[in-house]
């Protein structure tokens, strides 16, 4: 899953698309996993750099990992 | 170097100046402490959920209610509401403030005398009195408040077969502009019933009239409704001094006083919009004072408040057992208790807070209860911080209702707290077990053996 190439984020977590001009605001985690999708990091990558920084185990991110992902698409942020 | 605090990743859709129906962010602190002890303790040695009270504040709102009425008018009696909270620790702590009890059935008539209230400091009040019961209240010379013509008839007739004369009053209904009109209960006002009464009452000889009830409804928003109440039992109080030369005792105005709880489909909360007690105390002494009594005559005032006593001394707390998306995109938390033992979420949008510190990150979600069924919903829309699994949490103003319509519906029921007055918990209701509810059931001897190999 990509996000979209002219989806625009922050680190502050910041998100903002202009093909619609609708703008969101991402907690820490979110923002992190973003900005690594962003940067085109695999999967595993991105767990691996999260779970590091943050104190979570792997099913507790896959389940929210997943999560991210349903919320990225139901707002069409997601590449088809 | 320490991992930081994860919170599930989020994102939320910012729009500028527009409402959604979830409403605003409404949490700002986690809750860890109920009266200076800790949810987690509480949690941990009682197990979750678990329903606590405060006895602080249990006498905090009783005293101030007796000191709305009595610093406005010389006789006021308050009669515990049992039916709001049976809980025997519940009602001592009331007893103990000075409180009499006020009963609707036969069960909570027993309970009460099992706590040690005195016959004659009951208020016996309901349409539902067994032939039992009417001995029984009898006997002990308490307050038979008759709610319709049936029961006067055969409490006259019982009168005549042992040879009393037990103190009584009629309930009446009346319209005071509050609707629905709660008639169901006692002998209208305006159709002429409750003076009907009264007069087969005083004809009879054989019972003594000694008061006259009424209780308008619940959760009354308006203490001009009170008034009007208030100014038609003096009414027929008059009227009984006039024409029967009968000087009755006492006028009880029931109870309905609402707590702090939003109800559902309103605007602004419960705590922007509740009139407070001093309130419906002015509206109600200042028509007794006003409607021409000498001061001998006043009669005494009894109010059999619950709700507004009890309500914001209950918390239940609990646990978050699940977080999924629904289908159209919504978040939904799964907590660890729902509508069986939280009734009262049918009619109110319970105030819901994070026991553990959470950050200013928030989602629109649906709170459901454990129960596998569709109903089991706690919080149909709130926004609230981001709950993981385990997670802990507190239901404010749960103490009216709920530890008395709770259901063992699929679940048992769990261990009431009492925190007293110097912050020591207090297992006051122990959690239901199998053989509790087992043990009621009989099983007949050809259905004991069942063969599945």
């Amino acid at each position: 899953m990509k996000l979209k190439k002219n989806i625009a984020t922050s680190e502050s977590g910041f998100i903002f698309n202009p093909a619609t001009g609708d703008s969101y605001s991402a907690n820490p985690v979110g923002s992190d996993i973003i900005l690594l999708m962003k940067d085109n990091k695999s999967i595993a990558e991105i767990k691996k750099n999260i779970t590091s920084k943050y104190d979570v185990d792997d099913s507790q991110f896959d389940k929210d990992y997943d999560d991210l992902l349903a919320q990225l698409r139901d707002n069409n942020l997601l590449e088809h | 170097m320490a991992k930081l605090k994860y919170e599930r990743p989020v994102i939320k859709k910012l729009n500028a100046g527009l409402m959604n129906k979830f409403g605003t962010r409404t949490e700002f602190e986690p809750v860890k402490h109920i009266d200076g002890v800790a949810v987690k303790s509480l949690i941990e040695k009682y197990g979750s959920p678990v329903f606590v009270i405060s006895e602080r504040q249990m006498r905090r709102n009783y005293q101030n209610a007796v000191r709305s009425f009595k610093t406005r008018y010389p006789k006021v009696q308050f009669a515990w509401s049992y039916k709001t909270n049976y809980i025997n620790a519940v009602c001592n702590v009331f007893h103990q403030e000075g409180s009499w009890g006020e009963v609707v059935s036969g069960f909570e008539y027993n309970k009460a005398l099992r706590n040690g209230v005195p016959g004659n400091k009951i208020i016996f009040n309901g349409p539902d009195k067994s032939e039992q019961d009417l001995r029984d209240a009898i006997k002990n010379d308490s307050l038979i408040h008759i709610d319709h013509f049936d029961e006067l008839y055969s409490l006259i007739s019982l009168c005549e077969t042992i040879n009393a004369k037990p103190r009584v009053a009629i309930r009446v209904n009346m319209d005071t502009g509050i609707y629905p009109m709660w008639d169901r209960f006692g002998f209208n006002y305006e159709n002429g019933s409750a003076w009907n009464a009264i007069q087969k009452i005083i004809g009879s000889g054989k019972l003594r009239l000694v008061g006259l009830h009424s209780h308008i409804g619940t959760f009354m928003l308006a203490p001009s409704a009170y008034s009007v109440a208030a100014s038609k039992l003096c009414d027929l109080m008059w009227h009984c001094k006039n024409q029967h030369n009968l000087q009755l005792q006492y006028i009880d105005l029931g109870g309905g006083f609402p707590s702090q709880n939003t109800l559902k489909g309103s605007y602004l909360p419960g705590t922007d919009t509740v009139p407070s007690i001093d309130e419906f105390a002015e509206a109600i002494t200042t028509t007794i004072l006003n409607f021409g009594f000498k001061t001998e005559e006043l009669p005494l005032l009894i109010l059999e408040t619950g709700r507004a006593l009890i309500d914001d001394a209950g918390y239940l707390l609990g646990s978050v057992l699940a977080n999924k998306r629904l289908a159209d995109g919504r978040r939904a938390t799964i907590m660890d208790f729902g509508v069986n033992i939280m009734f009262t979420s049918f009619w109110y949008d319970h105030k819901i807070s994070p026991a553990q510190d959470f950050t200013h990150h928030t989602e629109d979600q649906v709170v459901y209860g454990p129960l596998c069924m569709n109903i089991d919903c706690i919080r149909e829309s709130v926004s609230l911080p981001l709950l993981n699994r385990g997670d802990h949490v507190v239901v404010h103003k749960v103490g009216a209702y709920n530890m008395t319509q709770w259901m063992q519906f699929i679940a048992m029921r769990p261990n009431v707290v009492m925190i007293d007055m110097e912050q020591t918990p207090h297992l006051i209701r122990r959690a239901e077990k199998l053989d509790d509810i087992v043990s009621l059931e009989e099983m007949p001897a050809y259905l004991k053996k069942i063969d599945l190999k």
